[in-house]
């Protein structure tokens, strides 16, 4: 029996420091994870917001620090009546350099089961993590339409 | 074989700035493989039945299999088996596909594994640990001109899990 959780891997070439701005920094994530603008110091027992169009999305708390190698936090998505009474799930980040690379390890984990918010997440981490990919990579970010992706998500998580 | 009876067990998709083309080029071609894919040379007869070769550097076969489903540049079906003694009577055979989907300008590739018979979760570690290095490797080589080298090896709690179903290791 495999677990209810997503687990996602990439390699980036690019430095651990690059990629941890890169995932902590206001105005840059903002860039590459479909409009979404995240609001955090990033400290231990810190809230984290994430907001779409004015709609607050996820509220998060800083689990865990240690730049630039490991970040964790909880997530409770809010916008949808059940996803809403689920438990917080939680999200891991692990930087580990290997050459000119860095691979990033995302594990989103801790559901219940029969989890609304587990498709939606599984759906929404490849393009946000292959669009960081590319903008570190190439400076640009991913020829999509965020606005129709976004749309696309739901409509996932709606099945 | 009838392959709507196997399962998946593995799913990676990425998203790549490139065309459908190029994804499928990237994909089934020796000339990009090497560039991505630790020196492996993929081959592909384009064309259900046909066959399909993943060469090592040395110039033996790696992998070897047979195309079951063939949609240029949409969607190709593979069987995918490494060609070690006994694996293939041990595991089963492993069916691989990728599907190619237009989203906005850019791509979505998906890859999918899917095998006949239930495994230990250690015996998939291999493909889990490979496909990001391999398919994070063809997203660089498309968008930048060049792949970073990507450190792969065999997870050890794979070798250890085949070792446990018998399979005599090479090397």
């Amino acid at each position: 029996m495999t677990k209810p959780e997503f687990v996602y891997v990439t390699y980036i070439e690019t430095t651990a420091e690059k990629l941890w701005h890169a995932l902590t920094d206001r105005d840059f994530i903002q860039t590459y994870w479909m409009d979404c603008i995240l609001t955090s110091d990033w400290k231990v027992g810190s809230r984290m917001t994430m907001e779409r169009y004015g709609e607050l999305k996820n509220e998060c708390v800083i689990l865990e620090s240690d730049p630039p190698r490991r970040m964790s936090y909880s997530w409770h998505s809010v916008f949808d009546p059940d996803m809403k009474k689920e438990k917080p799930s939680r999200v891991t980040y692990l930087l580990e350099p290997q050459g000119k690379t860095v691979k990033l390890t995302v594990t989103h984990e801790n559901f219940a089961d029969g989890s609304k918010t587990l498709p939606s997440i599984s759906f929404g981490w490849p393009m946000v993590l292959s669009n960081l990919k590319s903008i570190l990579e190439t400076g640009r970010t991913l020829p999509l339409d965020a606005p129709e992706l976004a749309a696309t998500e739901t409509a996932h998580m709606r099945g | 074989m009838d392959i709507s009876k196997f399962t998946p067990h593995t799913v990676y998709t990425i998203y790549i700035a490139a065309t459908p083309e190029q994804v499928w080029q990237a994909l089934t071609t020796a000339e990009f493989s090497r560039k991505y894919f630790s020196g492996f040379a993929v081959e592909l007869q384009e064309k259900v039945g046909g066959r399909f070769v993943v060469r090592a550097p040395d110039g033996s076969e790696h992998i070897t299999g047979e195309v079951m489903v063939c949609e240029p540049p949409k969607r190709l079906s593979v069987t995918f088996n490494v060609t070690w003694p006994g694996l293939v009577e041990a595991l089963g055979e492993t069916l691989v596909t990728y599907e190619i989907e237009p989203a906005g300008d850019a791509v979505r590739l998906t890859m999918t594994e899917a095998g006949d018979r239930e495994l230990d979760d250690d015996i998939y570690s291999g493909g889990r640990t490979g496909w990001p290095a391999i398919l994070s490797g063809l997203k660089s080589l498309l968008e930048t001109g060049k792949a970073p080298a990507i450190k792969m090896e065999p997870p050890a709690k794979m070798l250890a899990a085949l070792k446990r179903m018998g399979v005599k290791l090479p090397g």
